[in-house]
C-alpha cells in the first residue's frame, strides 16, 4: 500500500504496517422500536474495510454521517465487535486480552467538555489512564510530562483546575494529554476539532502534527472536513456506506478525486474564494442508508457519472449496475472502487 | 432603503457577579433585499444580537442602543407590540431548530399554528398555504401530515425554514441554520436559503462561525470579535483582502484545498477569544494579535475605513486614515 515520506522508512525498516484492518465487517442488528411502523433491519456500519496505517503517519477518514467511520474508529479501539475480518497491530492479531493494545492505541473524542469528568481536576482526569494500565513510575511526573506534551505548560497552572476553569481548546489538550500519558503508538481521533472555536481548532491540529515529527505517534483522524484532511493528513480515505471508495495520498484524492463520490464531496466544500461554488450540481436520491446498501455498485443510485452518461459512453454502465466494484489502485498507491475509475485514466478533473 | 438599522446596541447579560457585556457598542444596516452575515467564534456575541432584535433574551438582559426595524425601534417597544412584529415583520431559523418541532404535532399542523397565530385565514386558505410553504422549501406538500419523527435532519430544518417564512416576514434572521447538519446536507440547505432569499427578495441576517460559508451568501459581511463588530464591509474584500489581522486569522482557519499554504499548516490562531468578564485593555484583539504594537495595548481603536463601504477598527489602518477619511 502506499507510503507516504514520513512513513515509508518505518514501513521499509519492518515491513509491516503499525495497524492493519482487514476486511472488517460491523453490522447492528435490526430491532422494533415503539414509535416506528415497521422494524428495522440490521445496518451494516461497516461492510468490508481493509486500511493500513505506518508509523508515523497521519490517516485521515472522511465521509458523511452515517458512512460507518466513527464506527470503524470504534471498531479499531476494539469498543465494538466485529462480526468479520481481522485488525492487526505489529503484525499480531487482536486477541481477547485487549489491554496492552488499548494502552497503545487512544482514542480521543470530539468533545471535550463531555469527555471530561466535571468534578475532576485536571490532574485526576490525565491520571486515570495511568492508574487503570498500572503504568510504573512516579505518577506526577508523568501526569506533568503529558500536559507538558500537549502544550499545557507550566503544568503546574493546570493541575488542580476543574473543566469548567478552561477554555475548548485547553480542555481538549487535556483529553490529548489523558491519552499521552500512556505513551501510545496510536491516536485514533474522532472529530477532534469539530466542536471547537475557529480559531483555536489549528491549535489543537498543529499539536497533532508535533507529537507525529516528535514521537512518530500515528494519527487516524476521523472527519466531514476534507479542507481539515487536506491540512494535516498524509493520506485520505473516503467512506460511503460502510466501504471505503477511494483511498490514497492526499494530494492526489483531493486534487484529482477518482470516485465520482469523493468529487461530490469536493464541491460542496464551502470555498470562500469560488463565490460561484454554491451553484455548482448536488448529489440527488436518498441520503446512504446502512440498513439497505444497493446492489452492485453502493452509489450507483446517486452517481452523476451514471446519471449523466459517462459511465455508458465507456461501456461500464452494465457493470456500475450488477458488480460491486473492487477498491484496486488505479496508480500506485491511490485506490477507487469504481468502474469508470478504472476505464478512465484521467479521473474526474473539473474542466 | 434599510430594512433594519442598529446603532450602538449594548447588551449585558446579568449574572450573580453582576453584569457580563456580551455586545459592546455595535451598528450595523440591513438593506432590503441585502444579506449581511455575522462572523464571530462562540461567545463574540453574535448570537446576542441575534435574539436581541426580536428581544428573546433571558428576563434581567439590559439592552441599550436602537434596533429600528421598518422604521419602529423594537428596543423601545412594549412588550404587547413585539407578538405582531415577531413572524411577521422578522423571524428567527435556528440552529439545530429540529429540536424545536414538537414530536407529538403533526408537521403541517405547527406550521399552521404558526400562521394563525398572525393572521385570520379560513381553514382552507392556511392549508393551502402550508402546502404553498413546503413546496416552496422543496418538500411535497403531502409531508404535512407526517410527524417530525419521519422526517430527516436537514428536512426539518427545511420546516423550519418554511414556518420562519409562514407570514412573509421582511428579514430573516438564520442563526448557524446549517451548522448542525451533515456536510451534502450542509450545502442542501444552504442552497435553499440562497435561492429563496432571491425569489422573495428577503433580507436576512446570516450568524454563523464559518467564514467560508459567509463568503458564498452574504453581500456583505460583519466580523465580530469580543462584542464589537471588528470589520465590515463587502463579503468578497472582506475575505479577499482583510483590514483586520482578526479577520485575516480567522479566514486562515479554513484551509482551502489545493492552497500549498496549508499542507502540513493548518493556520489560526494561538489562544482564546477573551473572558467577556475580564477584557484585555486596549484593543481587545492584542494578546492574540500577530500584529500587535505598543499603543495597541492601551488605545481602544476606533472605527477607520479600509475602502469603499469598508471599515475596520485596528490602529494599522491609522496612517492611511487622513487622506481616504471624509472630511
Amino acid at each position: 500500500m502506499s507510503a507516504t515520506p514520513p512513513a515509508s522508512e518505518s514501513a521499509g525498516a519492518s515491513g509491516v504496517p503499525l495497524l492493519r484492518v482487514e476486511d472488517l465487517h460491523v453490522t447492528f442488528a435490526g430491532r422494533h422500536r415503539v414509535f416506528e411502523r415497521q422494524g428495522r433491519a440490521s445496518a451494516r456500519a461497516v461492510d468490508g474495510v481493509s486500511l493500513e496505517i505506518e508509523e508515523g503517519e497521519i490517516v485521515a477518514l472522511a465521509g458523511e454521517s452515517g458512512c460507518g467511520k466513527t464506527t470503524l474508529a470504534r471498531a479499531i479501539m476494539g469498543f465494538v465487535r466485529p462480526e468479520h475480518g481481522t485488525i492487526e497491530f505489529r503484525g499480531k492479531p487482536l486477541g481477547k486480552d485487549l489491554r496492552g493494545y488499548r494502552r497503545e492505541v487512544q482514542m480521543v473524542y470530539q468533545d471535550p467538555t463531555g469527555a471530561l469528568n466535571p468534578r475532576q481536576t485536571v490532574y485526576d482526569s490525565v491520571v486515570e489512564g495511568l492508574r487503570i494500565h498500572k503504568v510504573p513510575g512516579d505518577e506526577a511526573e508523568l501526569v506533568d510530562r503529558a500536559l507538558a506534551r500537549a502544550g499545557l505548560r507550566p503544568p503546574e497552572r493546570f493541575l488542580l483546575r476543574f473543566p469548567h476553569e478552561l477554555s475548548g481548546g485547553q480542555r481538549q489538550r487535556v483529553v490529548i494529554a489523558g491519552a499521552l500519558a500512556l505513551e501510545p503508538r496510536v491516536i485514533v481521533a474522532d472529530e477532534p476539532v469539530s466542536n471547537l472555536d475557529a480559531s483555536v481548532r489549528g491549535e489543537i491540529l498543529r499539536l497533532l502534527l508535533q507529537l507525529r515529527r516528535d514521537s512518530r505517534i500515528s494519527i487516524l483522524i476521523v472527519t466531514h472536513d476534507l479542507a481539515l484532511a487536506w491540512s494535516v493528513a498524509d493520506r485520505v480515505a473516503v467512506m460511503y456506506l460502510g466501504r471505503i471508495v477511494e483511498v490514497g495520498p492526499t494530494r492526489d484524492v483531493l486534487l484529482e478525486p477518482r470516485h465520482p463520490y469523493t468529487r461530490a464531496l469536493l464541491d460542496v466544500v464551502p470555498d470562500a474564494q469560488d463565490v460561484g461554488a454554491i451553484d455548482r450540481p448536488l448529489l440527488t436520491g436518498e441520503p446512504p442508508d446502512p440498513t439497505r446498501i444497493p446492489e452492485a455498485c453502493r452509489f450507483h443510485p446517486r452517481c452523476p457519472a451514471l446519471a449523466d452518461g459517462r459511465a455508458a459512453e465507456a461501456g461500464v454502465e452494465g457493470a456500475c449496475r450488477s458488480d460491486d466494484p473492487r477498491l484496486d489502485p488505479i496508480v500506485a498507491g491511490h485506490l477507487a472502487a469504481c468502474h469508470l475509475a478504472h476505464r478512465r485514466p484521467s479521473g474526474f478533473r473539473v474542466p | 432603503m434599510s430594512v433594519l438599522e442598529v446603532s450602538d446596541l449594548s447588551v449585558s447579560y446579568a449574572t450573580r457577579d453582576g453584569p457580563v457585556p456580551a455586545v459592546r457598542g455595535v451598528s450595523f444596516d440591513i438593506d432590503r433585499g441585502q444579506v449581511l452575515g455575522l462572523a464571530g467564534e462562540s461567545g463574540c456575541g453574535k448570537s446576542t444580537i441575534g435574539l436581541g432584535l426580536l428581544r428573546l433574551l433571558p428576563r434581567g438582559t439590559e439592552m441599550a442602543g436602537r434596533a429600528v426595524l421598518n422604521g419602529a425601534d423594537v428596543l423601545a417597544m412594549a412588550p404587547s407590540a413585539l407578538g405582531a412584529v415577531r413572524w411577521t415583520q422578522a423571524s428567527v431559523v435556528f440552529q439545530g431548530a429540529q429540536h424545536a418541532l414538537d414530536p407529538v404535532i403533526r408537521v403541517g399542523d405547527q406550521i399552521e399554528e404558526a400562521i394563525l397565530a398572525h393572521r385570520s385565514l379560513t381553514r382552507r386558505q392556511t392549508t393551502a398555504r402550508t402546502a404553498e410553504l413546503l413546496e416552496l422549501v422543496g418538500l411535497p406538500a403531502r409531508r404535512a401530515k407526517d410527524f417530525p419523527n419521519e422526517f430527516s435532519g436537514g428536512q426539518k430544518q427545511r420546516v423550519m425554514i418554511a414556518m420562519a417564512l409562514a407570514c412573509d416576514p421582511d428579514l430573516v434572521i438564520a442563526d448557524e441554520p446549517t451548522t448542525a447538519l451533515d456536510v451534502m446536507v450542509q450545502a442542501q440547505v444552504l442552497r435553499l436559503l440562497k435561492s429563496l432569499q432571491m425569489e422573495l427578495g428577503l433580507s436576512m441576517l446570516f450568524i454563523t462561525h464559518d467564514l467560508s460559508v459567509l463568503a458564498q451568501v452574504a453581500d456583505r459581511l460583519a466580523v465580530m470579535y469580543a462584542g464589537r463588530i471588528v470589520e465590515e464591509g463587502p463579503a468578497e474584500e472582506v475575505f479577499g483582502s482583510p483590514a483586520h489581522p482578526y479577520t485575516a486569522a480567522l479566514a486562515g482557519a479554513f484551509p482551502r484545498i489545493g492552497d500549498e499554504a496549508f499542507v502540513q499548516a493548518p493556520g489560526g490562531l494561538d489562544g482564546d477569544p477573551p473572558d467577556p468578564r475580564d477584557l484585555p485593555t486596549g484593543c481587545s484583539f492584542h494578546p492574540r494579535c500577530p500584529r500587535v504594537m505598543d499603543r495597541c495595548r492601551t488605545i481602544e481603536p476606533p472605527s477607520f475605513p479600509a475602502g469603499t463601504g469598508h471599515r475596520a477598527e485596528c490602529l494599522l489602518l491609522e496612517q492611511g486614515a487622513p487622506e481616504s477619511m471624509p472630511t
